[in-house]
Parts: C-alpha cells; sequence; structure tokens
C-alpha cells in the first residue's frame, strides 16, 4: 500500500522527538562546541589568551571560555608562551593527564619553534614534546587569530571519524 | 663628600688588601675573596649601605687568570649612594667566595644564579642549588668557553624523554646574531635581521 504521506522533510508530529543523523556528525557537533582548554600561559601570549577569553573577544561564542586548570577536564591545551626545557617535562605531563581525546594548539612564535629564543634554554618548538594541531603565528598573535586557530581546529575535529575510533578501541 | 666615598676611604683604611677599582659609575673597590663578608658587614653595619642590590658574575676569558670575579652593587637608603664591591675567585677550576647570605637574606637566590650561570661555589651558602636550569644540568651557560647556540644534553625527566625521544639542542642562530644596521633610515631595511645566511641548521657554517 502506498502511504499518503507527502511530508517532504522532518516532521515531529509524526515521526516523534527523533532526529536522524550520523554518528560521528552528532560527537563532532558535541566535541568542537565545548573544547574546554588547558591555559599553557608560559610567558607574553597568555596576556593575549587572556584578552581572548575576556568581554571584547569573547571565546565565549565558540564555545571554549571553558578555561581549566585541571588537565582531567580539559579538551584542548593551548600553549600560550615560551617552553622552557626546564617547563617542558611538565608541559608533556600535564598533556598525558588529559583523557582523550585531546588536542593542542600552539599559540605564537615561541610555542610553535622557540621564537626569538634560540638557545640553550628554551624548547625549539612544542611539536617537539606533544603533538600539535595548529599553530599560530605572531608574536604574540592577536586574538583574531586565536580564535581563527579555535575555528580550524573545530573544522579539523568535525572532519574526524569519531564514531570509528570510539567503537573500535 | 658622599657617604660612598666616605665609606670607601674607611673600608681602605682598615683592610690593606681593598684597593680602588675602575669605574665609570658608581664608586668602586676590589676586595679579596677572604676579606669579603667582613667588608660588606661594615659597609651594611657601619656605613649604612644597608641594602643588597645585586649579586652577579663576570668571566674575563678561559685564559685569563683570575678568571672570575664577583660583583655586589650595595646601596644605602639613608645617604642614596651606591657601592660595587668586587672579588676575584683565586682558582679559576673552582672558583668560591664566601656567602653573603648571613648578611642579606635576599642575597640567596642572586648567588644561586651566579652559581647557575658561573659555576661561582658561595661558600656557607645554605641550599647553593641551581635557580634556572635543572638540578642535573651539567654546564654553566655563561662561561666564556659555553657556546651560544647552547650543547646538546638530555632533559630531567627520563619518562618523558623515553616518550618522547627529545633533548636539548645545540641551536645555532643562522647567520646571526640578529643586528640592527644603524643609520638606515628606511625601517624594514634597518630591523635587526641574519647577515650571514650562506649558512643553516642543515647546511653547516663554511669554515666552522
Ligand atoms: S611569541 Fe612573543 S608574545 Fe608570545 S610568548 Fe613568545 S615572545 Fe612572548
Amino acid at each position: 500500500m502506498v502511504s499518503a504521506n507527502t511530508e517532504l522533510t522532518y516532521n515531529s508530529k509524526i515521526e516523534g522527538d527523533v532526529i536522524v543523523s550520523r554518528a560521528d556528525s552528532v560527537i563532532n557537533w558535541i566535541r568542537s562546541n565545548s573544547m574546554w582548554p588547558m591555559p599553557m600561559g608560559l610567558a607574553c601570549c597568555a596576556i593575549e589568551l587572556m584578552a581572548t577569553a575576556a568581554s571584547r573577544f569573547d571565546i565565549a561564542r565558540f564555545g571554549a571560555e571553558v578555561m581549566r586548570f585541571s588537565p582531567k577536564q580539559s579538551d584542548v591545551m593551548i600553549v600560550a608562551g615560551t617552553v622552557t626545557y626546564k617547563m617542558s617535562s611538565a608541559l608533556r605531563r600535564i598533556y598525558d593527564q588529559m583523557a582523550e581525546p585531546k588536542w593542542v594548539i600552539a599559540m605564537g612564535a615561541c610555542a610553535s619553534t622557540g621564537g626569538m629564543y634560540r638557545s640553550y634554554a628554551v624548547l625549539q618548538g612544542v611539536d617537539r614534546i606533544v603533538p600539535v594541531d595548529v599553530y599560530v603565528s605572531g608574536c604574540p598573535p592577536r586574538p583574531e587569530a586565536l580564535l581563527d586557530a579555535l575555528i580550524k581546529l573545530q573544522e579539523k575535529v568535525k572532519r574526524e571519524p569519531s564514531a570509528g575510533k570510539l567503537f573500535s578501541a | 663628600m658622599p657617604a660612598a666615598l666616605d665609606a670607601i676611604a674607611a673600608v681602605k683604611g682598615r683592610w690593606a688588601g681593598v684597593t680602588d677599582r675602575a669605574s665609570l659609575d658608581h664608586p668602586a673597590v676590589n676586595v679579596p675573596a677572604s676579606d669579603l663578608v667582613a667588608v660588606l658587614r661594615s659597609l651594611k653595619e657601619e656605613h649604612g649601605f644597608d641594602m643588597l642590590v645585586d649579586v652577579s658574575g663576570v668571566d674575563w676569558s678561559v685564559r685569563a687568570n683570575p678568571r672570575f670575579t664577583v660583583v655586589y652593587h650595595v646601596f644605602s637608603t639613608v645617604g642614596h649612594d651606591y657601592v660595587r664591591v668586587a672579588a676575584d675567585c683565586a682558582d679559576a677550576g673552582a672558583p668560591e667566595v664566601p656567602s653573603a647570605t648571613g648578611l642579606w637574606p635576599g642575597a640567596d637566590w642572586h648567588e644561586r644564579e651566579t652559581y647557575d650561570m658561573f659555576g661561582i661555589r658561595f661558600t656557607g651558602h645554605p641550599d647553593l642549588r641551581r635557580i634556572l636550569m635543572w638540578d642535573e644540568y651539567p654546564h654553566f651557560p655563561l662561561r666564556k668557553d659555553f657556546p651560544l647556540a647552547g650543547i646538546e644534553t638530555t632533559l630531567p625527566d627520563a619518562e618523558v624523554v623515553a616518550e618522547t625521544k627529545t633533548g636539548a639542542i645545540a641551536a645555532p642562530m643562522m647567520g646571526g646574531p640578529f643586528v640592527a644596521s644603524p643609520g638606515e633610515i628606511n625601517l624594514t631595511e634597518a630591523e635587526p635581521r641574519a647577515k650571514d645566511e650562506s649558512w643553516t641548521e642543515r647546511r653547516p657554517k663554511p669554515g666552522a
């Protein structure tokens, strides 16, 4: 028997509170819009990180305003500043304590490459010790640049095969 | 006569080893390491130089003798005047001077930093550990024989080293150090940049 239903789109009166979608897009939609940062504020870039969180630039518009000072509660580590070799082991340990899935933004010249500190004491790029997802240029980068990095990271997260990873492991 | 010159005349009269030291700004004296604490105490307690501003070191060169000098700046909050006190370390292989922590508790971290950077030991210091570099770091970075680029070294945390396979690397400045061009009106041209781009991280410096 041919159904008389001529509805072309979702109609809650017919289907109830049910939405059909792909697991990946739901999981990634949730993940990318609630990225809780771990603020690794290690030098001057941290001031711009604070500005990004404050009212003018308002990182809350992208769901990343909840700076967590506990690695257990955070999703994205924002390395904002100069990482000395002495600090690098602590940084790696904090990264290890973050729960999967986790991402890293290297904010500024220092975190990305060591910056102007071509020296015996400074880690020449935080990617030598943790995997980095997005690099932000600038010394320091403007808050807009950090927001752009966050948006890029959200786009990256939206492309991840999250469900497959969740259920295969 | 300013308080500083008075004080210097007095300590020179009392300790025969104390001599004038060439200085472009504040009055300065050379003091033998054996008299150092006594001279500093006299400056502090009898001449009003009650504030220790700075403790630092100088490495004159690998071949110089004496090689290391420790420099103190003391300030009088009464007379508003500075005196610089310098003490040579007799032994270039194991340089040491007595600690001033008994006079000023604030000397503690200054002396730790001087030890960290130059390897000058302060005898009688309550806790002479490195302060900037990690405890196991084997070099003294401000010595003249320490290369500007640094020396390859392992990191302190063995677990992190095993996990990341990384360490402190020598980081030579390609074409550096970067210097500004004086007298250049065009600021884009004048800003600090590498002058010698004939070598890179992967291509060694010609003739080096
Ligand atoms: S990149 Fe520049 S602003 Fe950022 S931490 Fe380094 S020196 Fe400071």
